[in-house]
């Protein structure tokens, strides 16, 4: 292919991915090399963690939210999910220091008589799920084809960036309408909850990986022509064996704080979908359900039912998007 | 230099811009949000009640109903009936149309003609068999092939459109849904009612203006009236709050003590004539996405009275409608239905519904799958999830299946009618018995009569619908009332249906505003009177 | 260069293409519009007949053909629920979309690029720390519950700002602006300020990061060698360098910014394409849905093709490589 077709798509890409809604995860300079995952692990990014009080404080967020949601089912005073625990008689009730708040419902309850402190720890423990599989398929999707436009350029190029310009007019919303309509279509009846999530999986999957793609696309083209894949080249290694094992962990770092950032983005999109009514059933609530349904009890006092998981999703999203961006200073060498 | 020139002609825009807007301030303006649109002007095209009350605005019908639901004369002064199948309309001779043109005979009988001609929404509001005779300019007989005493029930919102206007604009038949180019009559109307339309935004806004030539005298006093589209609760709630919109339809339950307690608006609530019930597939051999292969539970009467029984009605009026619904043993409403008060509903009883999943052979319950909608009644989806925590007491485990009514409705309706379990809401169009036991609890048999056409699960009970067809044609009251009775009698006894309750309306109204709340959820114009 | 703007175009044509035909084939699955056309007492025989005469009955790829064909005859079809040419609905409806996304363009631009500079140049300061954090707050919380809490404080409990619509409109010719009137701007504020937040934060952390890379380079340390004022250094040649990417980056976001407008202009009820959309959806009204997606692509189409275009202008690496490929 002709040079300026090739310079002209690596700053197209390079711009776009900037532009593409995350946080600020800016794709290295093209021309810098960068440094392995294995290498940041030494004591520059300790040392940078350890100066930084505002990230050591985001990964305690980070990993007490992880550990309480992990923890749920065995913490949790009641299962919100079990319809046979909820009694109706106990809707609506204040938080326990509240003049009316009862025993044992402490952040009170909604208005199917669910426990709100029960509701936030299983929701924290859904919605983190469905961001951390969202971001692994997203992830991998976005590595694998960037991997191969970037690799192999021509046509794969191509089609791949057309493909990325095609998903890249529909925001996630639209396409989880779509995953979500064409799957209840095929399967004609009632979803079970599990397949609900792995359509949200899908379609944060298939929103986000443009980015990835366009990372690793432009910084493989520039490893592309180095020496040591020429080198490798050379000794007859097969393609997929050079871009596993020699390109891909050159383009880790990028790659990480992408997927830092999109986790809390995969988070956001799951309760907005639940605004637009494709999300997870009320009966089993994410973090996002419940934000949606306590919604309606802003207005009406009922401020418990809204505020809490509200509070539980702002605090995961922004201590996961402070590391996000911690993660993205430290790594880039320019601001050391 | 160039600069301030431009700054020039920005100000001096902006002050035309402002001046243009300023004007309309000394009207009596009444502002108004509901939660969907006003979809077509044409009067025949949607039956649907907040935009049949909006088209009651600018047109009107030979029989009206006034503030009680009772009949009332509108452009027909008065009617006889000097034989059982012929109805005599003696017309107002006053009236002129938006245009300017005179009410006549012609009229009456180029809408009779529209309206059940294909296409249009309303074709039962008249009777198929009626023919209609021009007497003279001001009197038009309706002929019957045989005696219907409700034949005019459905009259109030059959709207008299212009048979000149409609000629010339193109507009003869009514707007049908496969139109290939814009419908003139969806868009422009001509009415002889007391409003005109002056603007029309179809899902952004309407407004109406007094028509200056009406024939009657009117209560309100609004000069103008603005209709803006709101679908989210919250910010419609917040409009009526922060005095942006005079009336709201629906206040959300639990918004309706905020709205009473903001002193500028109060809550209009009244029982609505919508009754919410749950629906067993009674049909299939096997229920569909339900654990139980090869039959089906819902067959066995048990089951349905253990479902009934263990659905706790009085909690969910309490605690999911806020006391704003009033419980239900019958699927029609106590208003339109003079013996309703002969009927009551068992009281709970999970123990007993344990007891017949047991006998029946389900001593463990089983799984099934729920239909529910999510945006289309007051608290569908938390009704739904309610019914499904009760039911899992006593073992049965519901996969709930809440959806938008878009969604929903294309699911469980024909010609699929895929559900095992459903909730819907339904008010009676003819504000009568007889609509419920022919589409509710009739037999659907081959689907080609029109019959049980929304007996979703397909109940069916030869014996009820043999009394349907006896209450039909029956002329007389009483005997009629008995016969109705002993249909609803022999569905309850069946475990047929579980009725739920009748949702209030709640209607979020300034308090700068005086106007009328029919129980059939009509906003009616004419009846609104504002403080300037 | 022309060979390579023409395969640009002709690339941007297949995407449309591509985009009409998930567009028109993916709302084949969204629900049935029949029942959203009759009301609930329609026999099914009629609602057969309709389904006959709107030509749901033909293959997918036959009614893509019919429907493709009229698009580019620019005939977009009839709305299912308004009954008007969806080409006009549009048309009437995007004022109020561009003028929401222009400002919250504007806003996200001013205040972005002011706490970003801010932020960069007082890099330690407690301040800048809290601009960082306040912004994370925009993309930490959900669009809508943001626009929610905005209508709680500033509409019901302030009572300052109108919580729906677009207050009154002036007509110039078929555009209808709500920058005319007090009510109109007093009606943008709100929309605009949920909508902006995401890119605000976006423009913000942008400028932060440009900007300290810029601070670094020898070009500026040449520049206060030489003399020149703080002041000038910052904002005369720092911010000039930095400016650039920026407004090229809000540029390519106005796509995605009339896209997303799609949650604001539900909770405003901001009566623009979103909102159409939204309802369009709801009312499974297809050619509305298709109509709408198409018109968003292209928007997103154009953009990148300028910006191509603009690149392949404006850089020199290209224009050297052209020197060479001609």
């Amino acid at each position: 292919m002709s040079a300026h077709e090739t310079s002209a798509h690596e700053i197209s890409a390079h711009e776009a991915a900037l532009a593409a809604p995350i946080a600020g995860a800016a794709p290295p300079a093209p021309e810098a090399p960068r440094p392995g995952l294995a290498r940041f692990l030494g004591s520059d990014l300790w040392a940078s963690f350890r100066r930084s009080k505002l990230a050591m404080g985001a990964l305690a967020v980070t990993l007490l939210l992880f550990g309480l949601a992990f923890a749920a089912p065995w913490i949790a005073p009641q299962n919100p999910y079990d319809p046979a625990q909820l009694e109706l008689i106990n809707s609506n009730l204040p938080p326990l220091w509240a003049a009316d708040g009862q025993a044992p419902f402490l952040l009170g309850t909604d208005d199917q008589g669910r426990d709100v402190l029960s509701a936030v720890l299983y929701g924290l423990r859904l919605s983190l799920i469905i961001g951390l599989l969202g971001v692994a398929v997203s992830g991998s999707l976005g590595i694998a084809l960037g991997l191969v436009a970037g690799y192999f350029g021509g046509i794969a190029d191509a089609l791949v960036m057309r493909i990325a310009d095609v998903q890249l007019t529909f925001p996630a919303i639209l396409i989880a309408l779509v995953v979500d309509g064409v799957a209840k279509a095929a399967f004609g009846g009632a979803l079970d909850t599990n397949a609900t999530i792995l359509l949200i999986v899908v379609s944060i999957g298939l929103s986000f990986w443009v980015q990835y793609a366009r990372t690793v696309r432009s910084s493989v083209m520039v490893e592309r022509g180095k020496d040591y894949v020429q080198a490798a080249r050379l000794i007859g290694l097969s393609a997929p064996v050079i871009m596993v094992r020699h390109v891909l962990p050159n383009v880790t770092g990028p790659v990480f704080v992408i997927a830092t950032i999109n986790l809390a983005l995969a988070i956001i999109t799951e309760a907005t979908l639940s605004f637009l009514g494709t999300g997870l059933p009320e009966t089993m609530p994410s973090l996002g359900t419940l934000i949606r349904t306590g919604n309606r009890f802003l207005f009406s006092g009922e401020w418990w039912i809204v505020a809490f998981p509200g509070l539980a999703l702002a605090g995961l999203v922004l201590a996961i998007n402070l590391l996000g961006d911690w993660l993205r200073d430290a790594l880039n060498p320019k601001l050391q | 230099m160039h600069r301030k020139t431009a700054l020039l002609a920005f100000g001096v825009a902006l002050g035309l811009g402002l001046a243009a807007a300023a004007p309309a301030q000394a009207a009596n303006v009444f502002r108004f949000a509901f939660q969907g649109d006003i979809k077509s002007l044409d009067p025949y095209s949607l039956k649907e009640s907040f935009t049949i009350g909006m088209h009651g605005a600018v047109y009107e019908s030979l029989v009206t109903r006034d503030k009680e639901l009772n009949l009332a004369p509108q452009l027909a002064e008065s009617w006889e009936t000097p034989e059982p199948t012929r109805w005599r309309f003696h017309l107002r001779r006053d009236v002129k149309f938006h245009d300017g043109s005179a009410f006549t005979a012609d009229d009456v009988i180029f809408s009779a003609a529209r309206v059940r001609a294909a296409g249009s929404n309303f074709q039962t509001n008249v009777p198929a068999d009626a023919e209609f005779v021009k007497v003279d300019d001001h009197t038009v007989d309706m002929v019957l092939k045989k005696p219907n005493p409700i034949a005019i029930h459905q009259f109030s919102t059959w709207y008299i459109m212009s048979k000149s206007w409609a000629e010339k604009n193109g507009a003869v038949a009514p707007s049908p849904a496969s139109a290939a180019a814009p419908s003139y009559a969806a868009l422009h109307e001509n009415g002889t009612g007391p409003f005109v339309v002056t603007e029309h935004q179809p899902g952004v806004r309407t407004v109406f203006k007094k028509f200056p030539g009406y024939w009657g005298k009117v209560e309100s006093n609004l000069d103008e009236a603005v209709f803006t589209t709101i679908g989210n609760a919250a910010t419609r709630v917040a409009a009526l709050l922060s005095g942006e919109v005079d009336w709201i339809d629906p206040v959300p339950l639990q918004d309706q003590p905020r709205v009473e307690s903001s002193g500028n608006a109060v809550v209009m609530a009244g029982p609505e004539l919508r009754t919410v019930f749950l629906g067993m597939d009674q049909w299939r051999d096997e229920l569909k996405d339900a654990s139980v292969k090869g039959k089906n539970p819902f067959k066995d009467p048990r089951v349905r009275r253990a479902f009934y029984l263990a659905i706790d009605e009085d909690t969910i009026a309490k605690r999911v409608m806020r006391g704003q619904a009033t419980p239900s043993a019958l699927l029609i409403a106590p208003s339109l239905y003079a013996r309703s008060g002969e009927f009551k509903r068992p009281a709970a009883d999970a123990k007993t519904a344990k007891t017949l999943l047991t006998e029946a052979g389900y001593p463990d319950g089983f799984s099934l799958t729920m239909d529910c909608p999510n945006d289309r009644y007051v608290n569908d989806e938390a009704i739904c999830q309610a019914v499904v925590s009760m039911l899992a007491r006593i073992g049965v485990k519901v996969n709930l299946n809440a959806q938008p009514k878009a969604k929903y409705f294309a699911k469980v309706l024909a010609p699929a009618y895929d559900t095992s379990f459903y909730l819907v809401g339904w008010t009676p169009s003819s504000q009568d018995s007889h609509n419920i036991l022919y589409e509710i609890t009739g037999c659907r048999g081959d689907g080609k009569s029109g019959r049980g056409g929304w007996n979703l699960g397909n109940y069916c009970n030869p014996k009820v619908d043999a009394l349907a067809d006896q209450v039909e044609g029956e002329t007389d009251p009483k005997a009629r009332d008995a016969e109705i009775k002993d249909a609803f009698d022999t569905i309850q006894a069946e475990w047929g249906y579980i009725p739920l309750h009748q949702q209030a309306l709640a209607w979020g109204v300034s308090k700068k505003v005086n106007l009328v709340q029919r129980p059939d959820n009509m906003l009616m114009l004419y009846w609104v009177s504002k403080q300037p | 260069m022309l060979a390579f703007l023409l395969r640009r175009a002709v690339q941007s044509v297949l995407v449309l293409a591509v985009v009409g035909l998930i567009a028109f084939s993916m709302f084949r699955f969204a629900g049935d519009p029949v029942n959203q056309i009759v009301g609930p007492d329609t026999p099914v025989s009629e609602r057969a007949e309709i389904r006959r005469s709107l030509g749901l009955d033909d293959p997918t790829l036959v009614q893509f053909g019919r429907y493709a064909g009229n698009v580019l005859r620019g005939n977009f079809g009839i709305s299912y629920q308004f009954r008007q040419p969806v080409a006009a609905l549009l048309a009437e409806r995007m004022p109020a979309t561009l003028e929401l996304a222009l400002c919250a363009t504007v806003f996200a631009l001013t205040v972005g690029i002011l706490m970003g500079v801010y932020c960069a140049l007082r890099r330690d300061t407690a301040l800048a720390k809290l601009f960082q954090a306040v912004s994370l707050i925009g993309v930490s919380l959900p669009t809508f519950l943001i626009g929610i809490l905005l209508i709680f404080l500033f509409s019901v409990t302030l009572g300052w700002l109108p919580s729906y619509g677009r207050g009154d409109t002036v007509r110039l010719g078929w555009w209808s602006t709500g920058f005319l009137t007090l009510s109109g701007l007093k009606a943008l504020i709100l929309p605009s300020v949920t909508l902006g937040l995401f890119q605000m934060t976006l423009i913000m952390r942008l400028v932060r990061a440009e900007m300290l890379e810029v601070l670094r380079t020898d070009y500026i340390r040449f520049a206060r060698a030489r003399g020149l004022t703080t002041h000038a250094v910052h904002f005369g040649h720092a911010l000039k360098n930095t400016l650039v990417p920026v407004i090229t980056i809000a540029g390519l976001q106005l796509g995605s910014v009339i896209a997303f407008s799609i949650i604001t202009e539900t909770v405003f009820q901001w009566p623009g394409m979103g909102l159409l959309f939204v309802q369009a959806v709801q009312n499974v009204d297809i050619p509305i849905m298709a109509a709408y997606l198409l018109l968003v692509a292209a928007i997103f189409v154009t953009i990148n093709l300028a910006v191509d275009l603009l690149y392949s202008v404006v850089d020199p690496r290209l224009r050297l490589a052209t020197g060479r490929a001609a």
